[in-house]
């Protein structure tokens, strides 16, 4: 078996006396894509957090691109991450927003070259190009100027997928990305993802409501339930003939059937 | 005397008045940013001296700052003239009250943006500059507004160690012409129309600052 | 240069005479901040009452006294009142001067808190066929009081460090006392520095009991008898 991409090793982790991961382990291969699917509260969320470095963990392991995550070796031994470690680790991932947390004060086209240029210190011009690019990837050329107040949902939404696109990561993160939108505006939102699925040039994990989504487009869907991986397999096992009788009762309450 | 004569040596006082705000402003915004700032970001030791500074300032009034600055000073031999005492303690009032509208302003700034700066690589020092203190700004003017303003009004407690500002003239010009009722209505409205014109001034740079937030606050 | 150090037996000697000035200061912050509340109130309700040119008037009022010194006020009500024939003490000046600036400041704290109120207890009321003075005075303010507890007890703590400047028309209060101390010994260290930590304990323990007030207030308001 090849090495994974994310693997997490026995992850505990708390907030306060609530228990989201007990022992948790999980792999994501590269240029995989994984939905991850369940009922709210369940810690998906918390999964794709840990890995942006947003939220620390309290025990276990996750290992980013063969390196530890949280980790670092120092005189032989394991020790906590320095923001130096974890800088470097970022620069693999990519996360788009629920809620966009888009930059109000920058106009579209700032918002996607400010991190290029400041962190990964390409030219305003190498920026401004790759920007371009990639604007007319979320079909948003002529909003570039743009401030995002001025900007629909899906708009929003599709500016952050680019902005996080712009970074080149190896490993995108999409957190809930439809759920803040008015139910018109999904799908453009959800094309954008469709493209850059097909391309199958990078590894994407995906919390996600949007069953039919998942299920076109994953390698694999698993389905949470209290910090656990109840079930996981192909889109069509999970959906067509799920075996758990939580996956079912909670797929029957999603899809009405 | 005449109105006239009494609005023109008037009008001396006040431009001693806005001098010392002048000179006192800029202070109470470093001293508010420097260590809100602290307050907020700085290690253990460096942020309880800035809850010392802030609660002792915030704690006492202004006035017996003033006086412990002018009066107490001078024994420790720190020989101090007037005017820098009354700027020094005006100022570090007043960024006292700073410190908190600093903090306030950039809690108030969503999480979310700090998120996205986070998952964008930026470094910490790179997020509250370039992310975070660009939007607490705009949430800081109507407050600091309000502090200038209560700023004009506590540069009258200076005429009480002999600075000639308004307040002073009105009081000497009062005790001599016994014209008391002109002398400290003119003086109402003059200070009124200062702090209107600080007001008219924050509103306005409100107004620009916001425009670039894409017009409509923070989403 | 006189080589200065903290002088205990100094201390001992003048807390008392402070110590009795702060009677005078806690007295002109009580009388001061119930004529505050009184003034705050009138004004709030003003400003919602029917008559526009009324509610212009006060807003321009209100905005005025916030916006020039308390010093001046107090100067003018202490030394153009008499022109009126009406000469007040020391005392009284100070407390009309602190209750006046204050009520401005405390009428915004009331305005909004009353604003603050559900629109749907107003149509109640008005579906009870309740009077607009029942209205206010059984259903909207108990409701209002408890979200106005902070920010009128800073105000208070506010009007309570803004007393020294009754020393200006010499209302022997705590820092007036300190300076005539002062001025007799050549000693100002340690008179200023009392004062100074006495209003520091004041605010604070002020601060403190203001939360506790607050805390311990019913949330859904209670009957004002």
């Amino acid at each position: 078996m090849s090495q994974p991409i994310i693997e997490f090793k026995n992850v505990q982790k708390k907030f306060g006396d609530t228990t989201i991961f007990d022992g948790f382990n999980f792999r994501v291969e590269e240029n995989e894509i994984v939905s991850i699917i369940g009922p709210s509260g369940s810690g998906k969320s918390t999964l794709l957090r840990i890995l942006m470095t947003l939220e620390g963990i309290d025990g276990g392991y996750i290992n980013v691109g063969g390196e530890s995550l949280w980790h670092m070796l120092w005189n032989g031994a394991y020790v906590p991450a320095s923001n130096k470690h974890l800088h470097k680790m970022r620069d693999q991932l990519g996360m788009v927003f629920q809620h966009f947390n888009l930059f109000p004060h920058m106009t579209v086209k700032r918002n996607i070259t400010e991190a290029p240029m400041r962190v990964k210190g390409l030219s305003r011009q190498e920026a401004e190009k790759s920007a371009e690019e990639l604007l007319e990837l979320v079909g948003l050329s002529d909003k570039a100027d743009s401030y995002p107040n001025d900007l629909s949902g899906g708009q929003k939404q599709r500016v952050g997928i680019a902005r996080a696109l712009a970074m080149r990561p190896s490993i995108l993160l999409l957190d809930e990305i439809t759920s803040a939108l008015d139910p018109e505006l999904v799908d453009e939102v959800l094309d954008v993802i469709r493209n850059l699925a097909k391309e199958q040039s990078f590894t994407m994990l995906l919390v996600t409501h949007e069953m039919y989504f998942a299920r076109e487009i994953s390698d694999r869907v698993c389905f949470f339930d209290n910090g656990n991986i109840v079930e996981e397999g192909k889109p069509e096992a999970i959906f067509t003939d799920p075996k758990e009788t939580r996956t079912k009762a909670f797929l029957n309450a999603y899809l009405g059937q | 005397m005449e109105l006239g004569e009494i609005v023109s040596v008037l009008l001396q006082g006040a431009v001693v008045t806005i001098q010392i705000v002048a000179m006192a402003l800029p202070l109470a915004a470093l001293m508010a940013f420097v260590f809100g700032l602290i307050r907020l970001y700085a290690p253990a030791p460096f942020k309880q001296l800035a809850i010392v500074y802030i609660e002792f300032f915030r704690g006492t009034s202004a006035l017996i700052q003033l006086y412990w600055i002018y009066f107490v000073l001078p024994f420790f031999g720190v020989s101090i003239d007037a005017l820098t005492a009354g700027v020094l303690a005006l100022g570090l009032n007043i960024g006292a009250y700073g410190t908190e509208v600093v903090r306030g302003a950039i809690q108030a700034v969503p999480k979310g943006q700090y998120e996205a700066s986070v998952a964008l690589n930026f470094s910490a020092s790179q997020r509250l500059v370039y992310i975070i203190l660009p939007q607490a700004l705009v949430n800081m003017i109507p407050p600091f507004g309000n502090l200038s303003i209560e700023l004009v009004k506590a540069t009258s407690l200076v005429s009480l160690i002999t600075i000639a500002d308004l307040t002073f003239k009105a009081k000497s010009l009062a005790d001599m012409t016994l014209q008391v009722g002109e002398i400290f209505g003119v003086v109402l409205v003059l200070y009124f129309a200062i702090a209107q014109c600080l007001s008219l001034f924050f509103r306005y740079l409100e107004k620009r600052l916001s425009r670039g937030l894409g017009r409509g606050g923070v989403n | 240069m006189i080589e200065l150090t903290w002088d205990w037996a100094f201390v001992w000697q003048v807390l008392p005479m402070i110590l009795s000035a702060a009677k005078v200061t806690l007295l002109a912050t009580l009388l001061g901040s119930l004529l505050a509340v009184t003034v705050g109130l009138i004004f709030a309700l003003l400003r919602r009452g029917p008559s526009k040119l009324i509610r212009i008037v006060v807003y321009w009022l209100m905005e005025f006294i916030r916006s020039t010194p308390l010093l001046i006020q107090i100067f003018f009500l202490y030394y153009v009142m008499p022109e009126f024939g009406i000469s007040m003490s020391p005392l009284v000046t100070g407390v009309i001067a602190l209750g006046v600036h204050y009520g401005a400041y405390l009428s915004e704290v009331f305005r909004s808190g009353i604003e603050g109120v559900d629109k749907g207890q107003w149509e109640a009321s008005r579906a009870l066929n309740l009077t607009t003075l029942d209205t206010y005075k059984d259903i909207i303010l108990p409701q209002a009081i408890r979200p106005m507890i902070p920010a009128t007890g800073n105000y208070i703590i506010a009007m309570f460090k803004e007393t020294p400047q009754l020393s200006a028309i010499t209302l022997l209060e705590m820092l007036q006392v300190a300076k005539i101390i002062g001025s007799e010994n050549f000693r100002y260290l340690e008179p200023f520095t009392l004062v100074g930590v006495l209003y520091l304990c004041f605010s604070l323990l002020a601060a403190y009991s203001i939360h506790h007030i607050e805390r311990r207030f019913p949330k859904e308001g209670f009957n004002l008898r």
